[in-house]
């Protein structure tokens, strides 16, 4: 049956080739946009998700990490006061003009974090170091946004809110969701960056850092009485509140994940329609099997067989295409990701649009009288 | 081997209805070739698709090996089939993407039979019909003579001890059609199995061990060939 299966598949490779299109177009489709909505997923909140803070102490109602507003350094004293608190750091996360040489303008995001803990600090930097941010007026950004900013290469000297920024260092795949990227430094840099929005007694956020042993939620019940008037947001709160407000609230993780479905959708209905133009065309042949004496239950393999082979070759194509473009993404402003978990789960998907398509050709196939073999 | 009694069938119902057999009795003993003669209309067909299980009787009784098979559940009677007969078809109804060997080992398939069982067996009928150096190929390189003779390997295969065919020389040419029912009836006699051809075609009447001649759905006579074959 296998062999049928097989041999008919092969037998019309004008139908194969459109049904492998169908499939390879409706797969690719899906894994970009998929792939784009990891991409958002992950980029939308990396700052949070990367800080090593246990929690987020902030001004009331913030609606995402991008939107925090200042509050004062008084607070500090009485989140410090905890004894499961292991230490507070000040962190800075604001709007502020960069200057380019041309004189250009780009809004960038000033990250400036404690030096000592490192808490809320860059990571992968792949040319230069943190280390260099003592240094006065001293910045760090990621390499995708060079031309952005206009940056070719350390040392260079540029203007954030009419202030000096040295760049001594680069990070990698540090990516901004929005189009403003991030700029590492430290936080007394940042409080002259930010002068006029932030003054010097304040930070926009305060970093906890919990003692050994203690849960970010024990940690968070402990510090919430100290400070009533402010927020105590864990990492992970902070984290899914951000990623929310970015990928669902802004429509953007909606669209994507629209755009998968409709692949699905379509290649579900090129599929179907592929398979049962095959069906159709093979009638006769499904007509003599059963009157052989194969049951129904032969027909449905030889056709669940063929939509299982074709689903595995369109599969085939079309990870090899998106695990490319993939590939090409990782340096641009929006990545598009392919996690094994995605790739094996596609494979499922595959298979499962290619079966779920011949069902109609299945209930045609079984529905053949056989006595038409002996009917012109 | 087939036991037929007082057998009817009509087709659809009402003032739409055709009567297409009205109490046929009839009989295939084992190892014997049956033509099955009448004309166009006369239900040589329908007769023939209700004696393979392939087709449903409006009333009367179908025994096969003894066993009533006309009250049996629909999904019984793929099985029913398979053990039983081997069919061969005006249009051969071979498996264009497969090739001649192939297609035969595909029934043996079907029946249970190892792959390598079945190349082999496969093999070996296709060398009975004198085919062995087209068994590569697919049926659209083959004649139509040649065609039917891969369809004669396949009825064979498996050993069905009841061969049908329905007017399996009417679209071949007079002397590919007389090489085809030789080759059938010798092998069915070698073999000793059954077979009831349906046909329109005097001259192959010849390998016809009886005749039996239908005409309005009821058999008007039943005699014994021109040439008894012993
Ligand atoms: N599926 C069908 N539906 C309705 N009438 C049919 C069908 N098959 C055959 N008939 C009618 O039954 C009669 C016998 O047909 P058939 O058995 O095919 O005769 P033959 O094979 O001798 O030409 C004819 O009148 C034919 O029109
Ligand atoms: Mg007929």
């Amino acid at each position: 049956m296998l062999t049928l299966a097989w041999k008919n598949l092969f037998h019309d490779r004008v139908r194969l080739a459109v049904t492998l299109v169908g499939i390879v177009f409706a797969l690719v489709l899906i894994l970009m946009q998929f792939g784009l909505f990891l991409g958002f997923l992950d980029t939308s909140a990396n700052i949070v998700e990367r800080s090593g803070a246990d929690l987020w102490v902030t001004s009331p109602r913030i609606p995402y990490v991008n939107g925090g507003s200042p509050l004062s350094e008084s607070n500090r004293w009485k989140v410090l006061a905890v004894p499961a608190v292991e230490r507070v750091d000040r962190y800075i996360l604001a709007w502020v003009p960069w200057k380019l040489k041309t004189g250009a303008i780009e809004n960038v995001q000033v990250v400036g974090y404690n030096l000592d803990s490192g808490v809320g600090g860059p990571w992968n930097v792949v040319e230069g170091s943190a280390a260099a941010l003592r240094g006065e007026d001293t910045v760090i950004v990621d390499e995708i946004y060079k031309s952005l900013l206009g940056v070719s290469r350390i040392g260079e000297v540029f203007e954030i809110s009419g202030r000096r920024a040295r760049i001594v260092g680069f990070t990698r795949g540090i990516r901004s969701f929005t189009t403003a990227p991030f700029v590492f430094c430290s936080f007394k840099n940042a409080l002259n960056y930010g002068a006029g929005i932030i003054r010097e007694d304040q930070a926009v956020y305060l970093l906890v850092k919990g003692r050994a042993g203690v849960s970010a939620n024990a940690l968070k019940a402990a510090v919430q009485p100290m400070v009533p008037e402010l927020d105590v947001l864990t990492n992970e709160e902070m984290h899914r509140r951000t990623q929310t407000h970015w990928v669902f609230a802004t429509g953007a993780g909606i669209t994507t994940l629209l755009g998968a479905v409709l692949g699905l959708i379509v290649g579900v209905v090129v599929v179907a329609q592929t398979i049962y133009a095959a069906t159709v065309d093979h009638i006769r042949e499904f007509g003599t099997l059963k009157a052989m004496g194969a049951s129904n239950g032969h027909i449905y393999r030889v056709i669940l067989a063929q939509a299982a082979i074709s689903g595995v070759m369109g599969y085939t194509a079309a990870i090899a295409i998106a695990l490319t473009v993939s590939e090409g993404s990782q340096g641009g402003n929006a990545p598009i990701l392919l996690p094994p978990e995605v790739a094996v789960g596609t494979l499922a998907l595959a298979l499962a649009m290619c079966m779920g398509a011949s069902v109609i050709s299945i209930r045609k196939a079984t529905r053949i009288d056989p006595a038409m073999v002996f009917r012109g | 081997m087939i036991e037929i009694r007082n057998l009817f069938k009509t087709y659809g119902h009402g003032s739409a209805a055709v009567h297409a057999l009205e109490g046929v009795d009839f009989d295939v003993d084992a190892g014997e070739v049956v033509m099955l003669m009448g004309p166009s209309g006369s239900g040589k067909t329908t007769l023939l698709s209700i004696m393979g299980c392939i087709l449903r009787a409006t009333s009367g009784s179908v025994k096969i090996d003894g066993r009533e098979v006309a009250s049996l559940p629909e999904k019984k009677l793929p099985g029913v089939r398979l053990e039983h007969f081997g069919f061969i078809f005006q249009g051969f109804n071979l498996f264009p993407a497969l090739t001649a060997q192939e297609n035969v080992e595909l029934t043996l398939k079907l029946k249970g039979r190892s792959a390598r069982e079945a190349r082999r067996q496969a093999g070996e009928l296709l060398e009975q019909v004198d085919l062995s150096e087209k068994a590569g190929r697919l049926p659209s390189d083959l004649s139509g003579g040649q065609k039917q003779r891969v369809a004669i390997a396949r009825a064979l295969a498996g050993d069905p001890p009841i061969i049908l065919a329905d007017e399996p020389t009417a679209a071949l040419d007079s002397q590919s059609g007389l090489n085809v029912m030789q080759m059938l009836t010798r092998l069915a006699k070698q073999r000793g199995r059954a077979v009831v051809v349906v046909t329109h075609d005097s001259r192959v009447l010849g390998f016809a061990d009886r005749i039996v001649e239908i005409a309005d759905g009821r058999i008007c006579s039943a005699e014994l060939g021109m040439e008894k074959t012993a």
